[in-house]
């Protein structure tokens, strides 16, 4: 690794970190509709998977996307417009939080219907081999709470039944909203669901992002070379509610302070610190770069127009095909009345 | 032009696609080794190979969420769901993530991809197994549905249906896959999806089927014939996108109209279609509109009940003569 790429990795992760603040700031403010989920404390997971997959690594992940979607490549203004449902978004304000998506960056998206992703990751890499592109991986991304819905089983049980070279990654926050997962899993520990599928599997940390890097590097490797599926469990802790509003009943303030301080972006500051690669200094002025850039990216967003009226209608289907209905004030106002 | 079956018009559909596209593929429950539990892909296992005919678990939100999968990285899955009563499993993929996904990412994702499956009852195969729901996906803007009458139409529509770029619900019937009927053999032979079609003339009132109502339709046409009276049979062959062009035009001639449909008459397709005519040719309404469909009971398994439940082309003549004479 390049001592570049040490910032750029370092830098992803605070930006992420302040995209999500501003984010929290704004749907205060209102500017932000619907739900938001925070992906605050996971950040070494997106970043450190993305730092090694390659290009034609597909990533299709669940609604707490927006680390995801800036990992995977996707520009600062569009995320944040998406956020603000702004023209200028990633899915020019169709998606929202939820739904972002950019395939030529191969980021398949934000599902937002928990574990729905599961069985469409198998399918892409179905396509993948189906199509002949042998050395592509598809990274699919989802929480502890998914693992205990019927996709989840479906969609590895096919993966392994057809050997798909499929990187299931369980990101291990603790909670599937506000229940823990020893309430809500026969076993808490993940990793041991895909023993029942023969399955490869191993449960790491994912606090620290050199440790999520060398772990996908190797893994997603011995998938090109060996082919078939693996689960990948991943230990992490989100920092905010489940979605905005959410009033946290369901844990003690301590147990998030513990989890604070093992904050991933803290501890890779040390790494660089320690290892001699980095100041605090440099580090400090990475953080100032990453509020700056964060900052253009909400003015970027605020000034981006909203979406035009015609395009209400538009991409329903790929092909021309009539609309049937416009509801009612639009069958007027094309009447002219 | 050549004779023959519905399944045999399916079947070679499917067969003269993949053989011109090698980006089409089935996956779906018993459709390569068993040769399809209709006999529909008898054959294509040993012709394609187990890559391109491809059996899967009998796991239909996995078929149907793989297939989209597929779908999404250029590659064109055909999956096959053994009965329309199991697309409930599945029900998430098709309407939460099918119908949606090229809006929702505002039009970066495509989804070239065929759901066939069959609907409908009278086979004595009990609540659960006989159902006729086709209205139910046909309410989801993003989804096109898609249901044949004659061996001509389901060989056209089906390959339209597969080189469509749009996800599609080909839903077909059981009980019709033995009827005969002339089909084209031209390998670029194809139907337009959306597209109403009138199959029978008349001036006298006007019939509205689809699917299996459609021959029922036409039979019944043919014994109002007998006593004079001239009925106009308009298929309306795919549900979403719904052509109510054919339907209009007919309603203006004879102001009259009787909507047939298998399935359950409340919040049918037989309600949306009553409700345009009315909303688009009201001036031209002789007589209440009728819908025949199917009693609001879930079927029994006797033969005798099952069919009372189910529409006769006894209740579509009767019907006629109703709107006709009061």
């Amino acid at each position: 690794m390049e001592k570049k790429d040490y910032f750029d990795l370092y830098r992803e992760m605070v930006v992420i970190r302040r995209i999500e603040e501003h984010s929290a700031e704004l749907y205060q403010k209102g500017k932000i509709g619907g739900f938001l989920h925070l992906y605050i404390g996971q950040e070494a997971v997106c970043s450190g998977i993305c730092s090694v997959k390659e290009p034609q690594d597909r990533i299709i992940t669940s609604y707490r996307d927006h680390g995801w979607a800036i990992s995977a490549g996707i520009e600062l203004n569009a995320v944040m417009a998406e956020l603000l449902g702004k023209a200028d978004g990633c899915s020019q304000g169709k998606g929202g939080s939820m739904h972002m998506a950019d395939v030529e960056k191969n980021f398949w998206g934000g599902h937002a219907i928990v574990g729905a992703h599961i069985p469409i990751a198998a399918g892409m890499a179905l396509g993948d081999v189906y199509l002949g592109k042998d050395d592509a991986v598809t990274i699919c991304v989802f929480g502890d709470g998914a693992s205990n819905i019927g996709f989840f089983h479906e969609g590895l049980n096919l993966s392994k039944v057809w050997n798909l070279p499929v990187l299931w990654v369980c990101e291990n926050n603790q909670y599937g909203m506000g229940t823990a997962v020893d309430r809500a899993s026969a076993v808490s520990e993940i990793r041991l669901k895909a023993e029942g599928y023969g399955m490869r599997n191993e449960r790491i940390d994912g606090m620290d992002v050199m440790t999520v890097r060398k772990k996908a590097a190797q893994i997603l490797d011995s998938i090109r070379k060996e082919g078939g599926p693996y689960l990948l469990e991943i230990m992490t802790y989100r920092y905010r509610g489940h979605s905005m509003g959410d009033p946290e009943r369901y844990r003690e303030k301590d147990e998030v302070r513990k989890w604070e301080a093992e904050d991933p972006i803290g501890i890779f500051r040390k790494y660089l610190v320690e290892k001699g690669i980095a100041t605090e200094d440099a580090l400090n002025s990475q953080d100032e770069e990453a509020e700056k850039i964060v900052q253009e990216a909400v003015d970027f967003a605020e000034a981006s127009p909203e979406p035009g009226d015609e395009t209400l209608f538009e991409h329903i289907y790929a092909e021309p095909t009539p609309i049937e209905y416009r509801g009612y004030a639009l069958e007027k106002k094309s009447e002219g009345k | 032009m050549a004779r023959m079956s519905m399944r045999e018009a399916i079947s070679s559909a499917l067969w003269e696609e993949m053989e011109r596209d090698e980006r089409v593929f089935i996956m779906g429950e018993e459709v390569g080794v068993w040769g399809g539990t209709y006999a529909v892909t008898k054959g294509f296992y040993d012709r394609f190979g187990e890559k391109r005919v491809r059996d899967t678990p009998i796991a239909e939100a996995a078929i149907v969420g793989g297939a989209i999968g597929a779908a999404m990285t250029g590659a064109r899955p055909i999956a096959e769901l053994m009965t329309i009563n199991f697309a409930f499993v599945a029900m998430d993929h098709i309407v939460n993530e099918a119908a949606k996904l090229h809006y929702m990412f505002a039009g970066q994702i495509k989804l070239p991809l065929v759901i066939r499956t069959v609907s409908g009852a009278g086979r004595q195969l009990g609540a659960t197994h006989s159902q006729t729901p086709d209205a139910i996906f046909a309410h989801f803007p993003g989804l096109k549905v898609v249901s044949p009458g004659t061996p001509a139409d389901a060989k056209g529509l089906l390959k339209s249906a597969i080189r469509s770029e749009d996800p599609v619900l080909f839903i077909e019937n059981a009980t019709l896959y033995q009827v005969k009927g002339e089909v084209p053999e031209d390998k670029d032979y194809l139907e337009p999806l959306g597209k109403s079609k009138v199959q029978r003339e008349g001036d006298d009132v006007t019939i509205v089927a689809y699917s299996k109502m459609v021959p029922a339709a036409l039979e019944a046409a043919e014994r109002l014939s007998a006593e004079g009276i001239e009925a106009e049979v308009v298929d309306l062959r795919s549900l979403r996108p719904l052509d109510m062009d054919p339907v209009v035009a007919s309603f203006k001639r004879t102001n009259r109209a009787v909507i047939v449909e298998e399935g359950w008459r409340s919040y049918g397709v037989g309600s949306e279609v009553s409700a345009r005519i009315y909303e688009l040719a009201f001036d031209y309404v002789d007589a209440p509109v009728k819908r025949v469909a199917q009693a609001e009971v879930p079927l029994p398994y006797n033969a005798r009940l099952e069919q009372l439940a189910l529409p006769q082309i006894e209740d579509i003549y009767q019907a006629a003569k109703e709107v006709l004479y009061g």
